[in-house]
């Protein structure tokens, strides 16, 4: 158990929080995840190629957890700017399409909130490298929302 | 080529392989990078472990396990327990992948994933995986994955250690 560390104070989520809080999750990290807001909110997560995110080295192809996670992460780092950061959401399920193998070089995803409920969201996710209009992967996937402020109980 | 048993018959890469199991992943960098090992395989089945990393953590406040790795594990499983049915090699790719994440991982331990081959056609393989502390009872996720079989036309290897590969 490493020792207990805040996650940094999310609200506004800008593009400073954003980074903090990609930075503040050791995963996220391992795998070189970051990710900017565009100015109508929506954010554009980028994995920084490196070597050790290689699945099949003869192709070479990027490792298919590496993108599933990559998909997953964006999907909530979207749902935490939406909701101005109040917790991490929770993944209830996922549901990964691989449609090209990942080159050895930066991937980028983008998620859409198809629906935003009070306590459940459904988030489609695309993955790409070279060219938005060719996807490497998909994703679609539920996600527990925390607490919306107006149900929560006041401390 | 068919891989064959002493008799001659054709003998599934998860019988043949017996202690060299661990060349399964030792060619994949990622697996090898975040600690996975493998821990069982069948003739259609393979088990996968990942102890607790602090750098595999989702939420550093309860350090518990982020959803990402526990998929990347969960491919990964379901992808050698397709290598391991396989009697003739062959490249593999995943077409999709379903998790269902049942509760969270415990902060600490290791975690299984027992992955198998439920059903085989001569271009597909169905596969359902089950990621747990040790019960299989409490299972941290369930998950269901497809993989297209003979994908990623790349030159044959007959080292079974170099074909233990994971489609992207």
């Amino acid at each position: 158990m490493p020792d207990p560390a805040p996650l940094p104070p999310l609200t506004p989520l800008n593009n400073d929080a954003l980074t903090r809080l990609m930075q503040a999750i050791p995963f996220a990290r391992l795998l070189g995840i970051g990710a900017i807001t565009g100015d109508d909110g929506k954010i554009v997560a980028r994995m920084a190629y490196a070597d050790h995110l290689i699945g099949n080295p003869r192709l070479p192809a990027l490792h298919g957890g590496t993108i599933g996670a990559f998909l997953e992460m964006t999907a909530i780092a979207q749902l935490l700017a939406d909701m101005k950061g109040l917790s991490l959401p929770k993944t209830i399920d996922i549901t990964i399409d691989y449609l090209r193998s990942g080159r050895p070089r930066d991937t980028f995803a983008h998620a859409i909130v198809a629906k935003h409920g009070r306590r459940v969201a459904n988030v489609r996710v695309e993955a790409w490298q070279d060219d938005p209009t060719r996807p490497i992967a998909t994703a679609h996937g539920h996600f527990m929302l925390p607490e919306a402020p107006d149900t929560a109980t006041e401390a | 080529m068919f891989l064959a048993g002493d008799d001659g018959k054709p003998r599934p890469i998860g019988e043949l392989i017996g202690n060299n199991r661990q060349a399964l992943l030792a060619a994949i960098p990622f697996a090898m990078a975040t600690g996975m090992s493998v821990s069982d395989v069948g003739p259609a089945r393979a088990s996968l472990a990942l102890p607790w990393r602090e750098d595999l953590v989702g939420d550093p406040r309860s350090g518990v396990l982020h959803g990402g790795i526990i998929t990347a594990l969960i491919d990964n499983a379901c992808g050698t327990a397709v290598i391991c049915s396989l009697t003739e090699m062959a490249g593999i790719a995943t077409l999709d992948l379903r998790i269902d994440y049942l509760r969270p991982a415990t902060p600490g331990e290791t975690v299984v994933v027992n992955a198998e081959v439920y059903r085989s056609t001569r271009s597909i393989a169905f596969v359902r995986a089950l990621a747990h502390h040790g019960d299989r009872d409490k299972a941290i996720a369930h998950a269901v994955a497809t993989f297209m079989l003979g994908a990623n036309k790349a030159p044959i290897n007959r080292n079974i250690a170099s074909e233990a590969e994971q489609s992207a």
